[in-house]
């Protein structure tokens, strides 16, 4: 009985230390921002292609996500659209840059929108598109929840003081909020260049700028920023190659639709 | 098989009461844990979920009426949340209600044999259909059907409300049919002795007798809609206003939880009223329960 129960325990400790010990063969644990996602899953894949020890695991959860789950140590790169306020800790990787795109459902018959147009349609001022020279549509804005990079970058550097409206649609990531828009007549929403991209969105031009690369890069158009890999301290040898392969990699960034970083002729504080 | 000797007799009486004793210690260990588990998370709830008021000082009426939910401006009113878990709730119990003990009535009084047979199954199923697969229906048809017939964008209010109407069915129907048995047949017989028609019966004894279980039967269809979250979530619209009708976007308690605590650092204002609205959708959990008790002491 005793024998028994002395193997039991064995089988016990055993169950309880595997995982540990799976863990220590080099895996990287990578959750956050969802306009992120196409790029780091791309790196993932192609990197543990190339180094089948590695095991890399990406979710998207939100920029908001990335930051407390890497200061909290559950991952080992938190994955953001915006800066880590207030977390000391962490260790910023600038990884790419990213447009943001404002979008809207095709039927809207509107292509361009002027910063001021944009502050009273997100708002809630204007209800209908006919406001702004468009179909006589009602506007149904979709917001990202407050934990969203995207959404984030958006109210800097188009809302600045003006709040966002709390009626319309709140969709938690990325690709929800192209599918809604996608289906839902009079919506407009904003996401990244890579998940807005060839979904038979209108992608709307900001005063007359069209959201392109070539415009982000220039600093004409104005709702961009850095992608950064967040690691709580210097990062381990493993995650520090990872870093370094996606922000070396200057064809995959641009493959998966985002700029890499020393393309461009602006910083952050031109804007 | 010769006899065995007392010393294996006694061996195998050994043996026995070993087992008794490890079987029942392992049925103890398993009974305290779940008792373990029920008392930690209420007492971490608890904890958690009063930090609003007692850490951030925010007064409890605040976060119980006002409109405002704002954590990054210091304004964490939850009133928003409430009101649209409420309505959706009520929508759900108006018209769940009512169409889940008509199919429990017809199981129980009216279909034949072959039918019951047929549809319990069918009933069972319904039960373990995921949510978010009812989340994900409502989403490709509901919606639409919604936008096209009204010009709304199609989520709101209605489109988790019928979404819940449906999920509550199963337990309505399953406890009001077994209400409804419940009644002993002598009411039946006696009724129909006196001349009464199938349905009188039905409506003036059946229906009465069985009221204590049906009550039961709509308070457990509450408890399952108003914890609903996922397949709320897809619908809903999850916008934190104060709904103007029943095609207005809105958001409830479990979907605004879901969507903004993974972003909710530690100990901030938001996290503390997260859980809050946690705490207060346990509390609403108790008292239903306790209802449900309280029903069926008045049967006895």
């Amino acid at each position: 009985m005793r024998k028994t129960a002395g193997i039991a325990a064995l089988f016990v400790a055993g169950a309880l230390v595997a995982p540990f010990v799976a863990l220590a063969d080099s895996s990287i644990n990578i959750t956050g921002s969802t306009a992120m996602l196409p790029l780091v899953k791309e790196a993932a894949a192609t990197y543990q292609a190339k180094h089948p020890d590695v095991k890399i695991a990406v979710s998207g959860t939100g920029s908001g996500t990335g930051i407390t789950q890497v200061a909290a140590k559950s991952v080992d790169i938190g994955d953001s659209d915006i800066l880590a306020a207030g977390q000391s800790a962490l260790v910023d990787h600038k990884v790419a840059v990213t447009g943001f795109a404002v979008v809207a459902h095709p039927g809207v018959g509107v292509t361009n929108l002027t910063k001021k147009q944009l502050q009273d349609i997100f708002s809630g001022k204007t209800q209908s598109w006919k406001e702004v020279g468009g179909a006589d549509v009602k506007v149904t804005v979709i917001n990202r929840p407050r934990n969203s990079g995207t959404r984030s970058v958006f109210t800097k550097t188009i809302m600045g003081d003006v709040p966002l409206t709390a009626s319309g649609l709140t969709e938690d990531q990325t690709g929800s909020v192209v599918a809604t828009v996608k289906t839902t007549p009079g919506s407009i929403s904003y996401a990244a260049f890579a998940g807005a991209r060839n979904q038979g969105l209108t992608e709307m031009k900001i005063d007359g700028v069209a959201p392109t690369e070539d415009n982000v890069m220039s600093g004409k158009y104005p709702v961009w920023s850095y992608e950064h890999m967040f690691t709580n301290g210097p990062p381990t040898p493993d995650v520090a190659r990872f870093i370094e392969y996606v922000s070396g990699s200057a064809d995959l960034v641009r493959k998966a639709g985002f700029i890499v970083v020393h393309d461009m002729k602006v910083s952050e504080t031109d804007r | 098989m010769a006899l065995a000797s007392p010393g294996r007799l006694h061996a195998a009486a050994v043996r026995a009461h070993r087992t008794e004793f490890v079987a029942r210690t392992l049925l103890r260990a398993a009974s305290a844990f779940v008792v373990f588990a029920i008392v930690a998370l209420i007492v971490y709830l608890a904890s958690e979920g009063t930090k609003l008021f007692t850490h951030d000082h925010v007064s409890p009426l605040l976060f119980l009426f006002s409109p405002t939910f704002n954590p990054d401006a210091n304004a964490p009113g939850s009133l928003v949340f409430i009101v649209g878990s409420l309505a959706i709730t009520l929508f759900a119990i108006l018209v769940g209600g009512p169409f889940g003990i008509a199919v429990g009535v017809f199981l129980s009084e009216l279909a034949p044999r072959g039918v019951v047979a047929a549809m319990k199954p069918a009933i069972e199923v319904l039960v373990g259909i995921p949510s978010v697969v009812y989340g994900w229906i409502g989403l490709t048809l509901l919606v639409p059907l919604i936008r096209t017939v009204t010009g709304s964008n199609g989520f709101g209010l209605l489109a988790a409300g019928v979404v819940l109407s449906v999920m509550i069915l199963p337990t309505v129907i399953t406890l009001s049919e077994d209400a409804l048995r419940a009644v002993p047949g002598s009411l039946r017989e006696g009724s129909l002795a006196m001349g009464a028609t199938r349905w009188q019966t039905i409506w003036n004894v059946l229906l009465p007798a069985a009221g204590s279980g049906l009550t039961v039967a709509l308070i457990l269809g509450i408890a399952r809609a108003i914890g609903e979250t996922m397949a709320v979530q897809l619908v809903i619209g999850n916008a934190a206003v104060l709904p103007s009708g029943l095609l207005s976007p809105a958001a409830a308690l479990p979907t605004e939880i879901v969507m903004d605590m993974s972003g909710a650092q530690q100990g901030s204002l938001l996290s503390h009223a997260l859980f809050s609205m946690a705490l207060l959708l346990l509390l609403i959990a108790m008292a239903l329960i306790l209802a449900v008790r309280f029903a069926l002491r008045k049967r006895m």
